[in-house]
């Protein structure tokens, strides 16, 4: 069962089409109809290419929040063998919006870290729609710490609106817990490298993304607040959220002209969520060709290009 | 045109604009008393009483932090304005020009350096007056440059923190001034510099999640807002009325954010103390 996005529309109708088509061609056998269905599905194809080759950034951020857009797990899934998660901050508690652990990538050891939102509603609640508290935080900085001292790379799988904002949240030091984050990143003498697969939302997002290299994918959006955030703040309206995305410049294409990303991977047409299998796979490579560029540098050169790269951002502008 | 239009009115126009009452008197936000503004200028801004500590502006904050008020200022890099061309109602180079104009400063973030009891400190300041005192690249950079100067000039750094959050109008770029201070704020760290921040009211956002929140040690003023998310946001998302004292300095102590609680006619002696301490100084005279 496919799930359109309104702009898709068009797209729907074709499918539709070709679909109707297909089954009576299973039904009587008849090799022109199934012609006339494999035509039209060319002509849905051309029109989701022309479509998705220009996104306004309100429609990539209903694609990165796509109900059917993979998730940070099955990233895991797909990328990562002999995965192990490991709970806890051994302060607090175990928060998991934030899922991090160690594995196998493409046969290296790593450690990972990311955000998941959720599928459904009881795995959204028990992530929490991917909005962290301090905890996870907390536990993404262990996790950073063993890393550091065992020598394995960090993957950050970014994929959330923002950090929680609740009572207890900012109770047991959420804006600490964040800086903490983003300070350990930097501090890391391995190499690290940052995917925003969906939403980069705010410093939730940055806590974990203050990368060696930091990657999105094709119609992913990184913000400094989400657009309804962003448009209450602006103009106490959360309503328009359409006008922010629009004003903000959140896309992958602008914020890898503006120098603040290193790259972006491309996804098949159509998005992610309409061939999971590929982007995973174009992720991986993207992945895989970063952290070979970083394989040669010391500790002490992985920290100060990471330090330069982010001080450098906004001054060649 | 007589003489009366041409010779007296301007003089009684200056008395009269001297005589109006917002510049004479000042109302406390807590206990509603008016007070004698001389009064509270002379009190360091605090309304005696009430001690509700008022915010005071990037200029006066250095006046009143260094030795005899004297200080030197210190340039700031300057950044280009409006990477996004950001326009709503008002373009946002219109906004900035007018917050230039009200504050007469070039953006939220000033950088001093001089003497704190006889010892050399460097000392940002973040105004809130001039747009929330958000952090765009322009305070990314001067607090930037408040580190380095003090890992060049080998003394503490000192941040007084005062904001809303991000400058929304510069969107990522606002956005990648937290990993930008964190990096320098290492620098300063791998130096062995103290690095004390004062937290002001309000600091909240992107600001208390970065920069704000990274010091070696944190003093708050009294009754400061200081949090993440901000009072309207928690509100929103929770949908209840939050909880008296929730997010004031003093709560912040209590769990365990905030170091020190200190009234503003104290912080000299509190920071200069803090400052020997860590960098071995003699004690005071």
């Amino acid at each position: 069962m496919r799930s359109y996005l309104d702009f898709e529309k068009p797209v729907a109708e074709i499918e539709a089409k070709v679909d109707e088509l297909r089954a009576i061609a299973e039904a009587n056998g008849s090799d022109s109809v199934r012609d006339e269905a494999a035509r039209l599905q060319n002509r849905a194809n051309a029109s989701l290419r022309e479509l998705y080759a220009s996104l306004t950034p309100w429609q990539k951020t209903m694609v990165a929040r796509h109900p059917m857009r993979p998730h940070y797990r099955d990233y895991l899934d797909r990328l990562v063998e002999d995965f192990t998660p490991l709970a806890g901050d051994r302060l607090f508690g175990e928060d998991e919006a934030i899922v991090g652990g160690f594995g196998r990538f493409r046969g290296q050891s790593v450690c990972v870290i990311g955000q998941e939102k959720g599928f459904d509603t009881e795995s959204r609640l028990k992530h929490n729609f991917g909005m962290a508290m301090p905890e996870g935080y907390r536990k993404a900085v262990r996790l950073m710490d063993l890393a550091d001292r065992f020598g394995l790379p960090v993957l950050s799988f970014v994929d959330t609106a923002g950090a929680y904002p609740g009572i207890d949240a900012e109770e047991r030091g959420q804006a600490e817990a964040i800086a903490r984050s983003t300070d350990r990143c930097l501090s890391l003498g391995v190499p690290n490298v940052a995917l925003v697969i969906g939403e980069g939302g705010s410093g939730g997002a940055v806590a974990i993304a203050s990368c060696n290299k930091v990657l999105m994918m094709e119609h992913a959006i990184y913000t400094v607040a989400s657009p309804e955030a962003s448009a209450s703040i602006l103009w106490r309206d959360p309503g328009r959220a359409q006008d922010a995305a629009t004003n903000m410049k959140i896309t992958a294409q602008d914020l890898l002209k503006f120098g603040i990303i290193d790259g972006i991977v491309p996804e098949p047409v159509g998005g992610a969520h309409r061939d999971p299998e590929a982007a995973i796979r174009a992720a991986g490579d993207a992945i895989a060709a970063s952290l070979s560029d970083l394989a040669p540098l010391s500790p002490e050169a992985l920290r100060d290009r990471r330090a330069a790269k982010f001080l450098g951002i906004g001054r060649k502008a | 045109m007589n003489w009366i239009s041409n010779v007296v009115r301007p003089k009684i126009r200056s008395i009269l604009k001297k005589d109006t009452p917002e510049n004479l008197w000042v109302k406390c936000p807590d206990s509603g008393q008016l007070v004698f503004h001389k009064d509270v200028e002379q009190n360091l801004f605090v309304i005696p009483g009430s001690e509700h500590h008022l915010r005071v502006s990037a200029v006066q904050r250095l006046k009143m932090t260094f030795d005899d008020g004297v200080y030197e200022d210190i340039p700031l890099p300057e950044v280009p304005l409006d990477p996004l061309k950001f326009r709503d109602e008002k373009r946002y180079t219109d906004r900035l020009k007018d917050a230039r104009a009200k504050t007469s400063a070039v953006d939220s973030v000033k950088v001093g350096y001089g003497l704190l009891e006889a010892n050399p400190v460097t000392i940002g300041v973040q105004d809130f007056d001039f747009m929330g005192g958000s952090l765009g690249m322009a305070a990314g950079e001067a607090v930037i440059k408040g580190l380095e100067t003090a890992a060049e000039r080998e003394t503490p750094f000192i941040m007084f923190a005062a904001s809303g959050g991000a400058r929304m109008q510069e969107g990522m770029f606002s956005l990648m001034q937290m990993p930008r201070t964190t990096a320098a704020i290492q620098r300063l760290r791998a130096a062995r510099l103290p690095y004390i921040v004062v937290l002001t009211n309000p600091t909240t956002g992107g600001v208390t999640a970065s920069y704000a929140m990274l010091g070696d040690i944190h003093v708050a003023e009294p009754g400061a807002l200081i949090g993440f998310a901000g009072p309207r946001v928690i509100e929103q998302t929770i949908r209840e009325k939050l909880p008296p004292g929730f997010q004031r300095a003093e709560y912040l102590k209590d769990h365990g954010m905030v170091d020190l609680v200190v009234h503003r006619r104290d912080m000299r002696g509190t920071l200069g103390r803090l400052c020997r301490l860590l960098t071995k100084a003699p004690a005071a005279a």
